[in-house]
């Protein structure tokens, strides 16, 4: 099998990662804390209990924490990409070292964006989980950044002539829910939510994502910092083209949530095509009509057959 | 992490049992003296630092046989 493009710089992410943690700036790990609640809140919404639990590439210990609170876990288990979180052991989410069936929840917040493999994560937590098991994720997609991945191109374009990738690519809703299905998922149940956050000026904003450990870590990144007078330009840009009347930057994230079940037999299935044994007519309380004369073939069993649910076997 | 507190540098033992090796998903041994466990698979030994496993190829130690 041809191995996926390398977009990320994994090692490097994780080095950021680390430094991060160290520098530990207070209130750049907002935008961890409203995804870690909302993942709260979708978790709470399943009432079961769950043995064995695995969180993938945790930036914090804190939603473990919460999720053990909820009493609802046996034991949860946090991969990291650095030891540097303290996690319960280090791991790559591309190569998860987690046997077949093993565990019954898996959770992972705003880290499966730097994947290089999505398809492959998916695949690989589908088959670390026993079914039945549940798979909870949020990760940043759509048109995350895009205003600062505009400036910045806009930017190097002017000053330098070219313009070199600066900004991650990040996945669409649609394709992330295809993705799910087409790793195995049941019930799969995808999401977007926008968030815009305001800044004073684009530095700060950049300020922020190295706080957050996501400052750029792509692989085929240009290896010169950028230059100040680029760095500059797109900030001049940001400000012309993203501002609110009071001068305030906006900065847009969208963060998708999604959620899966390893399929096991109990759950919800589509019946099959003409297995319905009530009319749909009289389960609405209607007076079933004929398609009429403009139907081509047949119209009184084709009426029929829609009511009884897809008409197969006729 | 949460609840039972282990002895510094002892991995957790449940943990072990759903760890694999990330190459092959084979079964580990653990090497308790060596601290390290061990892919035959992959001929890989994966360390185990300050109770944490190190369960990446990069940092594995390469070994014969």
């Amino acid at each position: 099998m041809a191995s996926p493009p390398r977009v990320f710089d994994r090692k490097l992410l994780a080095v950021r990662r680390a430094r991060a943690l160290r520098a530990a700036r207070p209130g750049a790990d907002f935008l961890l804390e409203r995804v870690a609640e909302d993942l709260l809140d979708r978790f709470a919404a399943v009432t079961r209990h769950f043995d064995t639990a695995v969180e993938i590439a945790g930036p914090t210990p804190a939603l473990a924490a919460e999720l053990v609170a909820t009493g609802r876990i046996g034991r949860l288990f946090r991969l990291d990409w650095t030891a540097a979180s303290r996690p319960d052991a280090v791991a790559d989410e591309e190569a998860l070292p987690l046997a077949p069936e093993s565990i019954d929840l898996a959770v992972s917040v705003l880290s499966l964006h730097f994947a290089n493999d999505l398809p492959g994560v998916f695949a690989q937590v589908r088959r670390a989980l026993k079914p039945d098991g549940l798979f909870l994720a949020a990760l940043l997609g759509g048109d995350t950044l895009t205003e600062l991945r505009q400036s910045l191109a806009e930017a190097e374009a002017e000053v330098t002539g070219g313009a070199s990738p600066r900004v991650a690519p990040f996945a669409e809703l649609r394709a992330l829910g295809g993705l799910l299905q087409r790793a195995g998922f049941a019930l799969p149940v995808i999401d977007q939510d926008r968030v815009t956050v305001r800044y004073a000026n684009a530095l700060e904003l950049m300020r922020d994502l190295r706080a957050m450990g996501a400052a750029s870590a792509l692989h085929e990144r240009s290896r010169k910092p950028l230059p100040r007078r680029v760095l500059l330009r797109a900030a001049a840009i940001y400000a012309e083209r993203f501002a609110d009347p009071d001068g305030r930057i906006r900065a847009t994230f969208d963060i998708v949530s999604l959620s899966g079940w390893a399929p096991h037999a109990s759950q919800q299935q589509p019946l099959k095509p003409g297995s319905a044994t009530t009319r749909l007519a009289d389960a609405l309380g209607a007076r079933e009509q004929s398609a009429g004369e403009r139907a081509i073939s047949s119209p009184a069993k084709r009426g029929r057959g829609t009511a009884e649910g897809g008409g197969g076997g006729a | 992490m949460t609840e039972v507190p282990r002895p510094a540098g002892q991995a957790d033992p449940k943990l072990l049992e759903i760890l694999v090796c990330p190459l092959t998903k084979t079964t580990l041994e653990y090497d308790a003296a060596r601290q390290e466990l061990v892919s035959r698979a992959a001929k890989l030994a994966y360390p185990i630092r300050d109770g944490i496993p190190i369960m990446l190829p990069d940092e594995a130690r390469v070994i014969e046989g």
